[in-house]
């Protein structure tokens, strides 16, 4: 098996599990992950080295992304649509049977409230910002490779945190530390997200139930949304870290002028990638920290016959352990 | 044939557009006219093959048939739909010459021939597409399988005064303005609703009507309205209304928007009494477009179609027998619940009420009851009661109300009784779906009467001065026909049973739901449901000739001469149960040394309140208490062992049952205390006589198989009795739906029946929450909730989509807290206590409950507001 984009958290626990369970794998990512996992190291949008690293293997994983909320379009192109095409073509030449493509609940939606949503269609038009736009057009492309030789499914997991987590995590907890964290309007806008271990699991699930579910796009979370104030204080609570106290009422908010750094969309694909700087708040993620975003779980349940295994609760749990027995407090700086 | 189209080419890609409409039933029909001149209809056509039969809809003025595109989408299989643009109309061609009601029959008669609509047809009319289709019936009547009449009417009255916008129409310079050239009259029709029609389906209905070319003959159809003697088409509009006659063959079904200033309550009565076999639905909350404010209503249709047109073709002369009715039914003989006054009673003598009031007790033997409710009975026929009027009773409990019951009973007229405390508006609402024939009120309620504009002869029981009689419309007072009956021959109880209305099958009562999910409906008893109840009642309490009743619930109050034994009413104001104190209840006991009381949980919550007060020759009054009985309401066993405390003797029972059958269970706080908690309230076994089963809900939490009698299966409750009600009240449909299975009532309500055959109540089933791991009832859960958070109430809901909703707690902390969402600390104290899993847990103030008990929780309007609130929306309070 080849799990591409191996160093973020959650292509980390991939690679692990699997290979904990006795698969075969072999990683791919630009610099080491330090998994003592054979390693091919690589831009995934060199399709040569993608086909190499691909030629040999039985199912790939495909976590590699651009996740940022900031950068140059063109570079979010290179590595997700390019990248994904490379992957695709690389599976399609070398005869792999099964590709899991990780994708984002953000490819399908245009930033207002989700309400127990299903997985709609991909649409990079309506899709918000640079990232989903990309995650869009490149799920896409992703599941018009599933074909009688290749099935191949896209799974949407959503806002994926846990211990080690520098995306959503660490960056709740830095500025909360420096009173920099507030709350936008009620804080009440009901937030799905996904633990880790059961992000994983919901992986390997859908590996092993590829055939099955091919041609599909599943959103995965831990189907039990909360408010996002209460998931935000629970963060910070594990951190040992004060809570926020102060609140942005959303018109102030919206109406912008004010750069507030945002906990939203800057770990929309928290999976993996890196950390670059954080940008302003925008109208887009005003309405992300606004709104309510929670789905409908039963097709990816019933299809990857799947269900999550660690609650929440016992999620917030396990961070704080992490979090006291010495689990970096400040954000790991990739640089 | 195109050239001769007053419409632009193209207008069937608009109407294809529209939404609703699947695009392949637009059709222009070229045909002859009534004049003999070729035109070109539009019409909706499903296009099926009438194996089955053929559903014709005829619109009004100022609509089309777009009207009727949920009478399409919706359409059963072998059932050709068509609905058609009259002339002038929709888009159809305009033709030169105004149309008159004769010719629009004629035209009509033209395009069906044409559309080759032959074999059995139903027809649906709405507004004046209604004398339109009529006539067309009365030519076809071999062919009438069935009629749907919605908001329409035949008897145009000529001293009536005809609604603002009809008389601005009438001048014909007005007309012009209002119909024509201006969009005035169009837009009217649609602005009627409320809430408001969407905005694209207010388009597609003004869309064939832009310009006032296109508008003339919305102005040539109201000038063809015939408000005149003189009028050209009133001939005509008689001579169909005359005629009505005829379809007394054909199955019925009415279907009205009671909030129409057009087509008002008369012209419903007016059908009715022309076609009494009809089946009626009212939409309590729909206006003069039925089908627009009742979207369901074409659903409804078909389900009607469905169970009344088995025998679909009929042939010519064969006659189909108008459904039985109750009135046609020879009287049978047997006991009524006005026998059981003057049998029953010990004595005489003996006071059969008493009534506390304010220093003064007003006490009436059981001799002096009867006189009494004879005198009034024989004042009320004298002054047109007959068997079968509906009377409107706006009394408070006490000698007034016991009095007119029994002598409207005597007459053989129906008690329409709604509750004051469901608020003026709402009673008064109530009380018009009943469209009571006569209203006897205390002058408050008359005043009411007369403000709401409620129908009825107005008969005041009380005194009113003169010159505000004829203000208020007060036709009588109930002295003046207690006196008027007095001077009659003696009337004895016995006399009145003979007496055919007052027969076991005649109907007795039309009481109203407390309205907590929705608006109230009106239910109908007949005599012999009513004595089952009464029997029930003795049965429960054991009642014997010694015992004394406090009569502080309002619908068992009125048993008391039923059952033949003293009953004295509280000082309180019934509309407020907290307005019953211990000290009140004591006294009332007092009076008459009580030993049975009923009230409802609200009230006893207010005596244990109120409990302190009571001085020791109180406290001995309510020693003598042998039973208490407490409906309407779950009645928590902590309230019932403060009860025991000042009521030491006394049994304590908690009947379950609803306004539909009650009582249908019994519990006793000792067996309350051996039940211990489990998922919802434990309401006791079924009475002697009762069935109860379920029918089990399905993952998306519908209750749609029939009633089983499984253990520990929740599902909506259903229930088999003597004295369960006999129908609701002019709403057909759900009748229907509650009585589907033969011989069984769905409740509404969800609970399961457990080892020991004793049935827990989990909450009503449009609450029932339907998570991704199933349904979940909300009662068990908020009851835990109560019991193991610092919280004095609790809510549980669910929000999103069905079948993947989350489950939000709604609770009211026992310290003061803002609205909104909980603190950590309480929320995760509720997530504890709650056992399932909760995505949110908002504060608030109070909850918001029901009028009557002050104990049934809204929690569709919490639903609400919670999903507001958790879309991030600014919601302020529920």
């Amino acid at each position: 098996m080849l799990v591409t984009g191996a160093s973020g958290m959650l292509g980390r626990g991939v690679a692990r599990a699997l290979s904990d369970r006795g698969d075969r794998v072999t990683v791919l990512q630009r610099r080491p992950a330090g998994l003592g996992l054979p390693e091919v190291l690589t831009d995934i949008s060199d399709g040569a080295a993608v086909r190499t690293a691909v030629s040999n293997q039985d199912a790939v994983i495909h976590l590699a992304a651009k996740v940022n909320v900031v950068g140059p379009e063109a570079e979010y192109e290179r590595i997700n649509v390019h990248g994904t095409r490379a992957v695709v073509n690389a599976c399609l030449t070398a005869g792999v049977r099964r590709l899991v493509h990780v994708s984002s609940p953000s490819v399908a939606h245009a930033g207002s409230s989700l309400i127990g949503h299903g997985a709609h269609p991909a649409d990079p038009v309506a899709a918000r910002g640079p990232y989903a736009r990309s995650k869009a057009a490149a799920e896409l492309i992703a599941l018009d490779g599933d074909s009688a030789e290749l099935a191949v499914v896209a799974v949407r997991p959503h806002v994926v945190w846990g211990p080690g987590d520098t995306q959503l995590v660490a960056r709740v907890v830095d500025r909360a530390r420096r009173g920099r964290l507030p709350f936008i309007g009620s804080g009440a806008a009901l937030v799905d997200t996904t633990y880790v271990d059961n992000a994983v699991e919901a992986l390997t699930a859908a590996l092993d139930h590829c055939v099955d579910a091919r041609g599909q796009a599943l959103v995965v979370t831990n189907g039990e949304p909360r408010p996002v104030a209460e998931l935000i204080a629970a963060m910070c609570r594990a951190a040992g870290v004060p809570e926020p106290s102060w609140r942005v009422p959303v018109g102030l908010a919206r109406a912008g002028g004010t750069v507030v750094e945002s906990l939203w969309t800057l770990t929309q694909g928290l999976r993996r990638g890196r950390t670059d700087d954080d940008p302003p708040l925008t109208r887009f993620l005003v309405e992300q920290l606004s709104t309510a975003h929670w789905f409908d779980q039963r097709l990816a349940r019933q299809v990857l016959q799947w269900q999550p295994r660690v609650s929440l609760d016992d999620g917030f749990a396990e961070l704080q352990r992490w979090y006291t027995h010495g689990g970096s407090a400040a954000p790991v700086d990739p640089r | 044939m195109i050239n001769r189209l007053l419409v632009a080419p193209g207008i069937v890609a608009e109407v294809m557009r529209m939404p609703g409409v699947n695009p392949v039933w637009s059709r222009l029909v070229p045909a002859i006219d009534s004049a003999g001149e070729p035109r070109t209809w539009h019409v909706l056509d499903n296009g099926v093959a009438p194996d089955v039969g053929t559903l014709l809809c005829v619109h009004g003025n100022p609509t089309w048939s777009y009207l009727w595109r949920r009478f399409l989408s919706g359409a059963d299989p072998g059932w050709r739909v068509v609905a058609v643009d009259q002339l002038g109309m929709g888009y159809s061609e305009r033709p030169n010459l105004p149309r008159t009601l004769a010719s629009r029959i004629d035209d009509l008669d033209a395009i069906t021939s044409e559309l080759g609509i032959a074999g059995p047809v139903v027809l649906a009319a709405h507004d004046w597409g209604g004398p339109i289709s009529l006539g067309w019936a009365e030519r076809h009547l071999d062919q009438m399988a069935g009629l749907i009449l919605t908001n329409t009417g035949v008897a145009v009255p000529l001293d009536a005064d005809p609604p603002i916008l009809i008389r601005l129409a009438r001048s014909r310079v007005l007309r012009e303005l209002v119909c024509a050239r201006t969009k005035t009259f169009i837009r009217a029709a649609a602005a009627l609703s409320w809430p408001q029609i969407p905005g694209e389906v207010r388009r597609a209905l003004r869309a064939p009507y832009s310009s006032s070319q296109r508008r003339r003959a919305v102005a040539e159809f109201v000038a063809d309205i015939p408000l005149e003697a003189g009028h050209p088409s009133r001939v005509v509009l008689d001579d169909i209304a005359s005629r009505l006659g005829e379809l007394g063959g054909v199955p019925t079904l009415l279907l009205w928007g009671p909030r129409d200033p057009v087509f008002t309550q008369r012209y419903l009565r007016d059908l009715q009494r022309r076609l009494p076999h009809a089946d009626v639905h009212r939409y309590a909350r729909a206006s003069h477009l039925v089908m627009e404010d009742a979207p369901h209503a074409a659903e409804d249709a078909w389900m009607w179609m469905r169970s009344n047109l088995t025998t679909p073709a009929r042939g010519p002369g064969s006659e189909r027998p108008a459904p039985e009715r109750a009135l046609d039914r020879q009287p049978a003989p047997g006991p009524t619940l006005l026998r059981s006054v003057g049998v029953a009673a010990g004595s005489d003598d003996c006071p059969a009420i008493a009534e506390l009031g304010r220093g003064e007790t007003q006490v009436i033997s059981f001799a002096g009851l009867r006189d009494r409710v004879g005198a009034l009975a024989d004042g009320l026929r004298r002054v047109g009661v007959r068997p079968g009027h509906r009377i409107a009773l706006l009394v408070p409990p006490g000698l007034d109300l016991t009095t007119t019951v029994y002598a409207c009973w005597q007459s053989g007229a129906v008690i329409v009784v709604a509750d004051a405390g469901l608020g003026w508006r709402r009673m008064a609402d109530s009380l018009r779906s009943a469209d009571p024939d006569y209203l006897i009120g205390i002058p408050a309620a008359v005043a009411a009467a007369a403000a709401f504009q409620l129908p009825g002869v107005r008969v005041v029981a009380g005194e009113v001065p003169r010159h505000l009689r004829q203000r208020l419309g007060i036709q009588h007072s109930m002295e003046e026909l207690v006196t008027a009956g007095n001077g009659s021959a003696f009337l004895d109880a016995s006399r009145g049973n003979l007496d055919p209305g007052s027969a076991q099958s005649s109907e007795a009562a039309v009481l109203f739901t407390s309205g907590a999910t929705g608006p109230p409906k009106g239910v109908v008893y007949r005599h012999q449901q009513l004595l089952a109840q009464l029997e029930q009642v003795r049965a429960l309490c054991d009642v014997n000739p010694d015992d004394r009743l406090v009569a502080a619930f309002a619908p068992f109050a009125l048993y008391g001469p039923a059952l033949g034994i003293g009953a004295v009413v509280p000082r309180m104001d019934v509309t407020k149960p907290g307005t019953l104190t211990a000290a009140r209840l004591a006294d009332a006991a007092a009076a008459i040394n009580a030993t049975l009381v009923f009230a409802s949980p609200a009230a006893l919550r207010n005596v244990v309140a109120t409990s302190a007060e009571l001085t020791a020759e109180q406290l001995s009054a309510l020693a003598r208490i042998r039973l208490v009985l407490s409906a309407g309401a779950p009645v928590s066993v902590t309230l019932l062992r403060s009860l025991r405390e000042i009521l030491p003797r006394a049994e304590l029972h908690t009947p379950y049952g609803m306004t539909e059958a009650l009582p249908l269970t019994d519990i006793s706080l000792s067996e309350l205390e051996e039940a211990g908690s489990g998922n919802g309230v434990c309401v006791g076994r079924p009475l002697p006589g009762v069935q109860i089963q379920i029918s089990p809900l399905d993952p998306l939490g519908v209750a749609a198989g029939p009633p089983d009698p499984s253990l520990e299966v929740s599902g909506e409750i259903c229930v088999s009795a003597a004295h369960v009600k006999d129908r609701y009240d002019r709403l057909w449909a759900t009748e229907k739906a509650s009585s589907r299975d033969p011989g069984w009532h769905r409740s509404g309500d969800v609970g399961h029946l457990d080892r020991a055959g004793r049935l827990w109540v989990e909450g009503r089933l449009m609450h029932v929450i339907t998570t991704a791991d199933g349904p979940l009832t909300p009662v068990g859960v908020e009851q835990r909730i109560e019991a193991k958070s610092p919280v004095t109430g609790a809510a549980v809901v669910g929000v999103g989509p069905r079948g993947t909703q989350q489950v939000v707690a709604i609770v009211v902390p026992q310290t003061r807290a803002a609205v909104g969402l909980a603190s950590h600390q309480l929320a995760s104290a509720v997530r504890a206590a709650a056992e399932v899993r909760v995505a949110a847990v908002l504060v608030v103030g109070a909850l918001p409950v029901d009028i009557r008990h002050a104990a049934k929780i809204d929690r569709q309007r919490l639903a609400r507001w919670a999903e507001r609130v958790l879309a991030g929306a600014r919601a302020g309070r529920p």
